[in-house]
């Protein structure tokens, strides 16, 4: 479990990061916080030629609230998130949902930015940007684009991110303070990748009926997912007992989850249905 | 002066080198010229060695040498068996490194030895290895099967089959009024040890000597295995104990790393170095537990116990190690537990079968029968509509029968028998601690979604395992004394209880003794290590041995001094004094040392109680500890902080193995478990209410400090009473576990089959 052999770079610009990464011919490698990129290098499952280090790069580490939203540079690390008091009104399922990330010592090292390009189908991260319809911004050798969560994920631990890419930001559009919201996920350990993971939210309509669901799943696939059929369940409806239940089911109908050494599928599929369940149940609470 | 160090909270002496950063651990050695070995292990679990090209890795720059089993003449040897060495296992024994077959995943081809740990593992990717599938051995129903065999020349993949046998339980159970049958499994655990494994050896070619550092558990005995092995004298090896991170029962014993790295550093003349790492160590340190029972028990109407019958099946891996028949020999020893269980027909069945080979883990076989013996139980109590409690109770020995036999194993001829103490005094404690009489109304209650429920499991320990300890005592130049310890240290405290066995028998402040040596084999002349919760009433009685003979040794010096009878002369603290107030300093028999042993071939049981109040969610299958309590009775308490941690931390890795660990493979013996991410340990937010009570209120006979053996009773009892605590709190669903661990989704699919049992 010592590293391979690589070489190690720690630019202090994005274009010479980029550059960087570019001379590689696809075999150079952006590290962040490392939480997850290290244990690869560790294992070798992932042996790069080259390391390009974003540590120095300015400007990647801000939190950003405007009236369009809340843009986490791709340095912000878990913890800046638990300690910034504005996202507790500005993106509030944010921060339930990045208080299961893992144990402090991560916390204190993985980056926004990191979870986002290692895509892990249990990771909160992604599952918030799929969520609430994020846009990750990146930069490479032929510019700079903005590229839609749905658009991103494309499998486990696979993006539409390209081998000179670098992500700069995670854009989360604007969050209303009357929006109604609940994350839930389990996992046999605190801190543990979670076997499912919901976040959802929808926006209550004068009468109280739900509108613009939202609902993400996260472990249950190999990417994290929108579930549209259970949005639909919500939207229109006053989120009682009734709806609750139907959401769940369509829930455990929607999702395809996979086996494997902690858990069944059908324990899978069962466990989103009642995650929507509760969590559906706090949003309306 | 009449000490009473023995009983005090004293803090761990060892405690201030380890907080200041001081402890020193093989990896901590780095002498010149040190070369590091890497391992190239077995990605096939069963299959023909046709070649190994070491070319290309030599190749590497850094890259000294591979050494393969061609470079062994005669062979790689044979690694023996310690514990049961019965002549039926001897086909079934490990070589140092494979040379013919592969036979798990993880099973040693070649060592590499290499300037750095980085570039040994780069040449590991440049050998190439070409080995032909065979059928692998997946299961221990697969290698009933015989159809694919890890060993041709046995004819047969079961090793053995230990029989216990007590009373008639044929006839017991033909006239029978109550009889259930029962399967039930375990999963497959390993004592993770936080430090891994390691081993560094140097050769003195000049001198002939050896000297091997990362030595534990048993360096005496893992010496004469690496002498004959090497060929050497015994007295040309010195094996070192250092600071070790946890031992559990699988650290130390002679591992195939034992003999290759010795080997190395003879091979190459230079120190060489090879240290363990986490995937490693989950698939070459000895597995353990993975057992499945299919047994019946017998009861009259009233619940008394008639008879146990059946079959164990134990999983063994690829090969039978050092002490790899003790759980399989243990959990039909032990099925009856503190219970009165006049009939006993159980057969234990050793399977080999494509994974890592297993060996002890603290509570060897106790915590697997304890599981089996507790669940039943519960059912019959269920069954014959008795209190779950009053049918312990009814059950329990009785102080007065003992010395109580149980039952018989053959082939090795073990007849064994619980020593002393009041099991149902503990049980009471017990039940008194955790509040059992108001608490457990809430059994099966669902509160805020949360279903409660509540168990109680009795449990016995062995300890005291012989057949000798030894300790030797000495005059320092400050006439302050040294006392050097045949026991290893594994973590136990040994330099700080051992200390106060010695203060008190010396009569002297526990400052005085400097030092408490352990382990290492230039300390005594003969040791036995740590294993089978034997420290304290082996060594300490070995102390106490030594100070007869220590003190009949200064008087014997004093009057030679002071011309005066031996008989004349009293011992200070740290003077010597004799007839007419003539006397002097103890720093004058600077040098003096006396040894004394202790021999013994009875061992001592120490017992107790666990209960837990749990809560079960009962869609995630989430369970949550709301109290646990485990009372236990070790004949006499040595030290009541160091004694809690160990039954608090043997309870936690019990729960571990309850709730949370289960080293996996696929059909095709492919490992899958090999991070920390895939066997989940308990960590430090999963079990945090968790207390205990200790007491010593029925000694021993059968040494002199009246100690038992103290440092498994915690893990005994965790499986079979969470297990009991899941089925009481869903007792609505009608849910029996049957199997360990207890995962989300076994107790998921539990409370489904029962929904769909209610709905039919």
């Amino acid at each position: 479990m010592k590293l391979p052999p690589f070489e190690y770079a720690c630019p202090a610009t994005l274009s010479e990061a980029v550059a960087l990464l570019a001379s590689h011919d696809g075999d150079a490698k952006a590290i962040a916080g490392g939480q997850s990129l290290m244990p690869m290098l560790a294992f070798r499952v992932a042996s790069p030629s080259l390391l390009v280090d974003l540590r120095k790069l300015p400007g990647l580490n801000k939190i950003a609230i405007d009236s369009d939203g809340v843009k986490l540079g791709a340095m912000v690390r878990w913890r800046d998130i638990e300690d910034d008091e504005r996202l507790k009104t500005a993106h509030p399922l944010l921060k339930a949902a990045i208080a299961h990330v893992a144990h402090y010592q991560i916390r204190n090292r993985g980056t926004v930015g990191g979870s986002i390009a290692h895509a892990d189908p249990a990771a909160e991260m992604p599952g918030i940007a799929m969520t609430c319809d994020a846009g990750i911004a990146v930069t490479g050798k032929s510019g700079s684009r903005v590229i839609k969560a749905a658009d991103f994920f494309l499998g486990a631990l696979t993006t539409a991110l390209e081998p000179d890419e670098i992500i700069t930001e995670i854009r989360l559009p604007a969050w209303p303070q009357s929006r109604r919201f609940g994350f839930q996920e389990f996992a046999r350990r605190r801190g543990d990748f979670a076997m499912a993971g919901v976040a959802l939210y929808y926006d209550p309509d004068p009468s109280g009926k739900a509108s613009n669901a939202h609902v993400g799943v996260i472990g249950v696939g190999d990417r994290p997912q929108r579930l549209t059929a259970v949005e639909a369940a919500i939207n229109g409806n006053t989120i009682d007992e009734a709806t609750i239940a139907r959401a769940a089911a369509a829930a455990s109908a929607a999702v395809e989850p996979q086996q494997d050494i902690h858990a069944s599928a059908a324990y899978r599929r069962a466990l989103t249905g009642t995650l929507v369940e509760r969590a559906l149940k706090i949003a309306a609470a | 002066m009449k000490n009473t160090f023995i009983g005090a909270p004293i803090e761990r002496r060892e405690d201030l080198r380890f907080l200041r950063g001081r402890g020193e651990y093989v990896d901590d050695l780095a002498p010149n010229g040190v070369l590091y070995a890497v391992i190239l292990r077995s990605s096939v679990a069963h299959g023909r060695i046709k070649s190994i090209d070491t070319a290309a890795a030599l190749k590497i720059p850094g890259v000294h040498t591979v050494i393969t089993a061609k470079d062994m003449p005669g062979g790689p040897p044979i690694i023996p068996m310690r514990l049961q060495p019965l002549p039926e296992f001897k086909p079934f024994e490990q070589p140092v490194i494979a040379h013919d077959k592969v036979r798990y995943v993880g099973e040693p081809l070649a060592v590499v030895l290499a300037t750095s740990a980085a570039i040994g593992e780069d040449a590991l990717e440049a050998i190439a290895v070409e080995i032909d599938d065979l059928d692998p051995v997946g299961s221990r129903e697969a290698a009933a099967k015989n159809k694919s065999l890890l060993f041709e020349p046995a004819g047969s993949n079961r090793s053995l089959v230990f029989h216990a046998r007590k009373g008639d339980a044929d006839a017991a159970f033909a006239n029978a009024p109550y009889v259930r049958r029962e399967r039930l499994k375990t999963g497959r655990h390993y004592g993770l040890t936080m430090e891994p494994r390691g081993v560094m050896a140097e050769w003195d070619a000049a001198k002939g000597r050896l000297t091997v550092s990362g030595a534990a558990k048993v360096p005496f005995f893992n010496r004469r295995i690496l002498a004959k092995q090497i060929g050497l004298p015994e007295d040309s090896i010195e094996m070192i104990e250092n600071d070790v991170g946890g031992g559990y029962g699988a650290r130390g014993e002679f591992y195939p790393e034992d003999f290759l790295i010795p080997f190395a550093a003879r091979h190459v003349n230079r120190p060489v170095k090879w240290i363990e790492d986490r995937r490693e160590n989950l698939m070459a340190m000895n597995h353990a537990r993975e057992t499945e029972a299919d047994i019946e028990i017998a009861c009259e109407r009233d619940g008394t116990i008639i008879g146990l019958r059946g079959e164990v099946h134990t999983d063994m891996g690829a090969y039978m190690r050092t002490n790899g028949a003790v759980g399989a020999r243990n959990v039909v020893q032990f099925m009856a537990g503190p219970y009165r269980v006049p009939h006993v027909k159980l057969d234990s069945l050793l399977w080999m079968t494509n994974k890592t080979p297993v060996g002890t883990y603290r509570g060897p076989g106790r915590f697997e029968s304890s599981f089996y013996i507790e669940r039943l139980l519960d059912m019959v109590a269920e069954d014959l509509g008795i209190d779950r409690v009053d049918l312990r109770r009814r059950n329990l020995v009785a102080s007065a029968e003992q010395p109580y036999p149980i039952a018989s194993v053959q082939p090795t001829n073990a007849n064994d028998q619980y020593d002393s103490g009041d099991y149902r005094e503990a049980l009471e404690r017990c039940l008194t601690e955790i509040g059992w009489a108001e608490k457990s109304k809430l059994q099966g209650k669902l509160i805020d979604g949360r279903y409660h429920g509540f168990a109680v499991g009795c449990f016995v320990e062995g300890g005291a395992a012989g057949p000798k300890e030894s300790a030797r005592l000495a005059v320092n130049d400050d006439g302050t004394i040294t006392v050097f310890m045949g026991s290893s240290a594994v973590g136990q405290g040994v330099e700080t209880v051992f200390a106060q066995i010695a203060a008190d028998a010396l009569e002297i402040p526990m400052d005085r003794i400097r030092h408490v040596y352990h382990g290492s084999t230039n300390t005594v002349s003969d040791g036995y290590g740590a294993y089978h919760s034997r420290s304290i009433v082996m060594g300490g009685s070995a102390v106490l041995d030594a100070t007869k003979n220590f003190h009949a040794a200064i008087r014997e010096a004093g009057a030679k001094k002071l011309g005066c009878d031996a008989s004349d002369i009293k011992i200070g603290e740290d003077r010597v004094s004799g007839p007419g107030g003539k006397s002097f300093a103890l720093a004058e028999l600077a040098g003096l040392t006396a040894e004394g042993a202790f021999l013994n071939h009875k061992h001592t049981y120490s017992y107790g109680t666990h209960a837990a109040h749990i809560t079960v969610d009962a869609q995630l299958g989430e369970v949550r500890i709301v109290d646990y309590v485990v009372v236990q009775d070790v004949g006499r308490i040595v030290n009541p902080l160091t004694l809690r941690g160990q039954v608090i931390g043997s309870l936690v890795q019990g729960l571990g193995g309850a709730m949370l660990e289960h080293l996996q493979y696929d059909d095709h013996g492919q490992f899958l478990t090999g991070t920390l991410a895939d066997y989940l340990l308990p960590t430090a937010g999963d079990f945090p209410n968790l207390r205990c009570f200790v007491t010593d209120n029925h000694p021993s006979p059968i040494n002199p400090l009246g100690a038992k053996g103290a440092g498994e009773g915690g893990i005994v009892a965790a499986g079979g009473v969470m297990a009991n605590a899941v089925a009481n709190a869903l007792q609505s669903f009608g849910a029996q576990p049957r199997q360990l661990p207890l995962t989300p989704t076994y107790i998921w699919e539990l409370v489904q089959a029962g929904q769909r049992q209610a709905a039919e």
